[in-house]
């Protein structure tokens, strides 16, 4: 094969890997919307507050710490042990399911009915205040995350070097892949086939869809929508989490995670608010589309044209289709 | 008791169609105008005017632009910060190219070129609605922040990418650059502001405003009745964007005098913008300035009582100051979903009544 | 609590007329998307003079004040913070970001406060003759493109034509910087010159890297900041790009950036101004005076890192002008005005640094009336992962003046026009 197609190749690849990075983040605002019509701006703040919760959890802090010893002058940190990564994401989930609770309770349940600009403007306020408490909780510094079973398997990263000598022997030129990324798709497909099993076999998983179709029909045959959406937004506490731990892996857990929002909007957009298929495929339309974009004309403008291309890419979609490409119709009466 | 009107009698429609239909409402409002005008600027000072005046004056403006947008026309945009971008950017290329013209005109012809942009990322709106268009107003937020930093004719090829303001004057008074005073810099914005509002509230009650609000609370039985949603929206970003553009060039050219696409332009300003309208109301000029007032005055005097009062570290009451934000946006939405404008209104209602409620 | 509060109002009432203290502002970032590198750098700031206080009671017998301002690295928060310090007889001004360094020079310029660059902001400002009161001593960031360089020439026996080096850059001012230099020393020593940018805020670069690994430059020069840093080291690591020919700029090297790729970022360098490490006398006496009791402005496990090094490094420049100031004017109550003579009498030895109880912690420079940025010399430091330190392997290095000095003037003199300035120090 000439070197261009070998490149182009490789490009592509790492694209779709990319682009299922952005799924992960874009499949807890799907279920959020899916189900209460909320577009969930705090998504992105949620995987950052989940992600130092559990490095929190591991490392043994003293939660708001700070605060205390502004408050009392005392020099608390840590607590001085060391959790284990599977125990710290259990009591990760707990948290999170506690912050589902809470937003329900003090937040949601203040606001049924009311317009969806409002609701979204509620999940900012949300999200400033979730920024702040995560700060204030653990503090602003960066924080390396590792996730490990015992002391030698641990999250892998770095070139999987099987792709790289296989491909080699075929086209003389090794194709790299992260380890990172291998895992973050094996979750993906792992997560993606739990939340299909759990809404179509198990009794919350159905009344959840049952919500997600109709409120007023479901509230009817007896299902309490304060509960669902409780579960709703612990199922999508639990995704931020995956998200968190995925992309902390890389960069360490900071304030920047919840920048990663902005890399699922086009995702969400172009695949659809209330698809969860739609939050796949647009991921790896999204990640193969501004890969080669970067690759084939970005040399010639200057790059870094990822930003923008991705949402260029999935306008152009939305022109065609507008409400995603998996989108429900919609159906517009007068 | 003074909050009065002895019945309706109102006998023409230019009467029934005043902004200020009360006495006791017209009069506070020409007591504030003059106090703005002629009390306030000669009791400012450096720190009033650039941490609270000059960026609430600026900001209302951008409010109003958008607010004209999402709130009277229903499109929602994301866009803010790259349509600033492009009037700052207009102001400067046009500040050192001709540099004998009065800036006040540079300031407007930027806002005409901001509306000119606005209205090309407008035309995806004839096709996609709801959520869903902020996808074309965040295109055009990171394409327009991308561009000023990648082409160099933008920054006059300056080694850094930065623009810098160099000093203007307005009748012999300087109103860009170091040395300006702070009455000056108030001045300008103030009238910029002032002229932004009266002109906004005229729009958005005359048939063009009328169009609008038909587009935004149903577009389909807008077409029926004769709205051409194409004219009107496309009318909405243009205009939109004007006053966004308008407060873009004040932003940069008077407020911070250098300034870079990213940094200053960020989608950060879309969001705040956006909030800005919301917590004020949407479709409200008073709640445009509302929400400017809440936003920028509520983290400085959070920050003077947690750093200067209570004296705690500064990265505390930083984290604090997110929280007490956060809570406060969502204690207003649960208390009065229509913005601090419809408190307003609601108050205003009780006391036209009061004290005989029934 | 009550009292607290009323002795706070009493103190800020106060704080007026006592103008005796010097007041050092210190504007902050404890928040945001860079506040891991702004944290360690404030407490450095803040411990020094704390430690100046405790110790020595103030500089030359006056007081030292340190009022601290977030600003979160947003322009917009830098203006209030200027605007709220400046009437405090603010000395000199550290605006630690490039987007406030521009905004505040022509204002402090107009106010008459010297501002403090120190390796980074406004480039030019090299030229004292333009800027009067903009310093940006020890270096700058041409100064760091040609170090860098030169380390290159060094380790290739000073041969470098027709090697190929990238420069991966923030897709903004800052990150732009060193391109123009770097364009003249690829012209001047025949290596072949690309460009790579990365957009903010930088957690996907999976493109840069793949070309990266395709192009395979010999070296890679990066100028980075934020959550950027932390991606690019562990992207290195992961195509297993030979971390000795990766060489990031000062912002672009502390122990954050390369902790969380663990063992991968062995050997990855970075341009410094000033020394590493924590082998310093002053730093048994910031623990002793500072730490122990309880006066530490973080919670003193920062010592000796990187940006604190920094922080101590900016503050200790800072009271050193002080000195000089004061006995240039022969007082000990020194205006902004003075602080600016001194700043620009400013001369560091080896000998002063080891009095100071910083042996060998800077490079010597001597500032002038004409040159604000000093020589201009850095080292290179190396990370060592299983040590989990830094350590500088050159001494420090001068840049290429040559290539460097016409540029400066270029940049500086179109400054001066735009701006209808007149030259000064004739």
């Amino acid at each position: 094969m000439p070197d261009q197609v070998l490149f182009a190749t490789e490009v592509v690849l790492n694209g779709l890997m990319a682009g299922v990075m952005y799924s992960l983040v874009a499949l807890g605002f799907v279920l959020i919307f899916k189900a209460s019509g909320i577009f969930n701006f705090a998504q992105g703040v949620m995987a950052l507050f989940a992600a130092m919760t559990l490095v929190g959890i591991q490392n043994g802090q003293v939660p708001f710490s700070h605060l205390f010893n502004a408050i009392f002058g005392t020099k608390i940190h840590y607590f001085g042990w060391e959790v284990h990564s599977v125990i710290a994401i259990l009591l990760t989930v707990i948290v999170m399911i506690f912050m589902a609770w809470a937003v329900q309770r003090y937040i949601f349940q203040y606001l049924i009915g009311q317009e969806p600009i409002i609701l979204f403007m509620a999940t900012i306020g949300l999200a400033y205040f979730l920024e702040g408490v995560a700060d204030l909780m653990w503090g602003a510094e960066i924080k390396t995350l590792n996730v490990c079973l015992n002391s030698d398997t641990c999250l892998p990263q770095g070139i999987n070097t099987v792709i790289d000598s296989v491909t080699f022997g075929w086209f003389g030129y090794g194709f790299f892949v992260d380890n990172l990324d291998i895992s973050a798709t094996i979750v993906a497909i792992f997560l993606v086939a739990v939340l299909v099993i759990f809404s179509q076999y198990t009794k919350q998983g159905r009344a959840m869809r049952a919500v997600a179709d109709d409120h007023q029909a479901a509230l009817s045959v007896g299902i309490s929508l304060n509960y669902i959406w409780i579960l709703v937004w612990s199922v999508a506490g639990f995704v931020a989490l995956v998200a968190g731990i995925m992309w902390g892996a890389k960069s360490g857990v900071q304030f920047s995670l919840s920048l990663i929002a902005l890399k699922a909007l086009p995702v969400l957009m172009l695949g659809g608010f209330t698809s969860i298929p739609g939050a796949i495929v647009g991921g790896l339309i999204i990640g193969v589309g501004e890969k080669l974009f970067e690759f084939l004309i970005g040399p010639m403008i200057g790059g870094a044209t990822e930003n923008w291309f991705a949402y260029m890419l999935a306008l152009l979609f939305l022109v065609f289709r507008p409400q995603g490409l998996f989108g429900e119709k919609i159906i517009e009466r007068v | 008791m003074l909050y009065r009107e002895a019945g309706d009698f109102k006998t023409s429609y230019i009467e029934d169609n005043q902004t200020f239909p009360i006495a006791f409402d017209r009069y506070r409002y020409y007591a504030i105008l003059a106090i703005s005008f002629l009390i306030l600027p000669f009791l400012v000072n450096d720190y009033f005017v650039n941490a609270i005046l000059a960026p609430f004056l600026i900001y209302s403006i951008a409010a109003i632009g958008l607010n004209i947008l999402t709130g009277y026309c229903g499109q929602v945009s994301l866009g803010t910060g790259g349509f600033m971008a492009v009037g700052a950017y207009s102001c400067y290329k046009l500040m050192t190219a001709f540099p004998d013209v009065s800036i006040v005109i540079h300031i407007i012809i930027a806002g005409g070129i901001t509306a000119v942009i606005g209205a090309v990322f407008g035309l995806p709106s004839l096709r996609i609605k709801g959520f869903y268009l902020a996808v074309a107003t965040l295109a055009a937020q990171f394409f327009l922040v991308w561009l000023f930093n990648r082409v160099s004719w933008f920054y006059n090829y300056s080694a850094s990418g930065q623009i810098n303001a160099p000093e203007r004057t307005v009748f012999t008074i300087p109103v860009t650059g170091p040395n300006v005073e702070p009455w000056a810099m108030y001045m300008i914005c103030l009238i910029f502001a002032f002229v932004s509002a009266v002109i906004a509230r005229n729009l958005t009650r005359g048939a063009l405003g009328r169009t609008w609000m038909a587009i935004r609370d149903m577009d389909i039985a807008a077409e029926i009745i004769g709205v051409n949603p194409l004219k009107a929206k496309l009318s909405a970003f243009a205009i939109s964007s004007f006053f966004v553009g308008i407060s873009g060039a004040l932003f940069f050219a008077v407020y911070l005098g250098a300034a870079e696409a990213g940094d200053s332009f960020g989608i950060q300003k879309s969001f705040i913008v956006l909030f800005m309208i919301i917590i004020g109301g949407l479709g409200s000029i008073f709640g445009s300035f509302a929400g400017a007032a809440l936003l920028v005055v509520l983290p400085v005097i959070l920050k003077l009582i947690g750093a200067d009062f209570l004296g705690w570290p500064t990265g505390l009451v930083a984290h604090i100051q997110l929280v007490i934000v956060g809570l406060l946006i969502i204690l207003f939405l649960v208390l009065e979903p229509h913005g601090l404008a419809q408190l307003w209104r609601i108050a205003k209602e009780k006391l036209r009544l009061w004290p005989f409620p029934h | 609590m009550k009292k607290t509060l009323f002795a706070a109002i009493a103190a800020t009432l106060v704080s007026g007329a006592a103008m005796a203290d010097l007041v050092f502002p210190s504007l902050s970032y404890r928040t945001g998307p860079f506040a891991a590198g702004g944290i360690p750098f404030a407490d450095g700031y803040a411990d020094y003079f704390t430690l100046l206080n405790e110790r020595d009671g103030g500089i030359g017998g006056v007081p030292i004040k340190v009022i601290e301002c977030e600003t979160a690295y947003n322009t917009e928060k830098g203006v209030e913070c200027y605007e709220a310090t400046k009437g405090e007889g603010s000395l000199v001004y550290q605006p630690l970001s490039t987007g406030i360094t521009y905004q505040i020079i022509p204002k402090a310029s107009a106010d008459g406060i010297p501002v403090h660059s120190m390796g980074y902001g406004r480039t030019s400002a090299t030229n004292g003759r333009v800027f009067e009161w903009v310093f940006n001593y020890p270096t700058n960031y041409w100064n760091g493109a040609s170090i860098a360089v030169k380390h290159i020439l060094d380790l290739n026996d000073n041969d470098i034509s027709g090697k190929k080096i990238t420069l991966l850059y923030f897709n903004g001012a800052y990150g732009k910087e060193p391109i123009p230099t770097l364009e003249a020393l690829s012209e001047k020593h025949g290596f072949e010159f690309n460009t790579l940018a990365i957009d903010f805020p930088g957690q996907e670069q999976k493109s840069q890297w793949l070309q990266i690994r395709r192009d395979q430059p010999d070296y890679i020069l990066f100028w980075g900041w934020g959550v950027m840093n932390q991606v690019a080291v562990q992207e290195a690591a992961n195509i297993r790009y030979p971390m000795e020919n990766f060489i990031g700029i000062w912002w672009s090297g502390a122990e954050i950036d390369v902790l969380p790729a663990g063992d991968g970022a062995n050997g990855y360098k970075s341009l410094q101004f000033h020394n590493v490490g924590s082998d310093f006398p002053i730093f048994d006496d910031i623990e002793k005076y500072v730490v122990d009791t309880g006066k530490a402005a973080g919670a003193g496990d920062q010592i000796g890192t990187v940006l604190y090094n920094r922080g101590v490094y900016a503050a200790m420049l800072a009271a050193e002008a002080v000195r000089t100031a004061q006995d240039i004017h022969n007082t000990a109550d020194i205006t902004s005005a003075m602080m600016r003579d001194g700043m620009e009498a400013l001369t560091m030895t080896p000998e002063r640094m080891a009095e100071l109880g910083l042996p060998n912690f800077g490079p010597t420079f001597q500032v002038t009336c004409e040159n604000h940025g000093g020589e201009g010399l850095g080292a290179i430091a190396q990370w060592d992962a299983s040590a989990t330190k830094w350590a500088l392997v050159t001494d420090f290095i001068a840049p290429d003046d040559e290539v460097i000095m016409p540029l400066i003037e270029a940049d500086s003199m179109a400054y001066a026009e735009e701006n209808n300035l007149d030259l000064r120090c004739n």
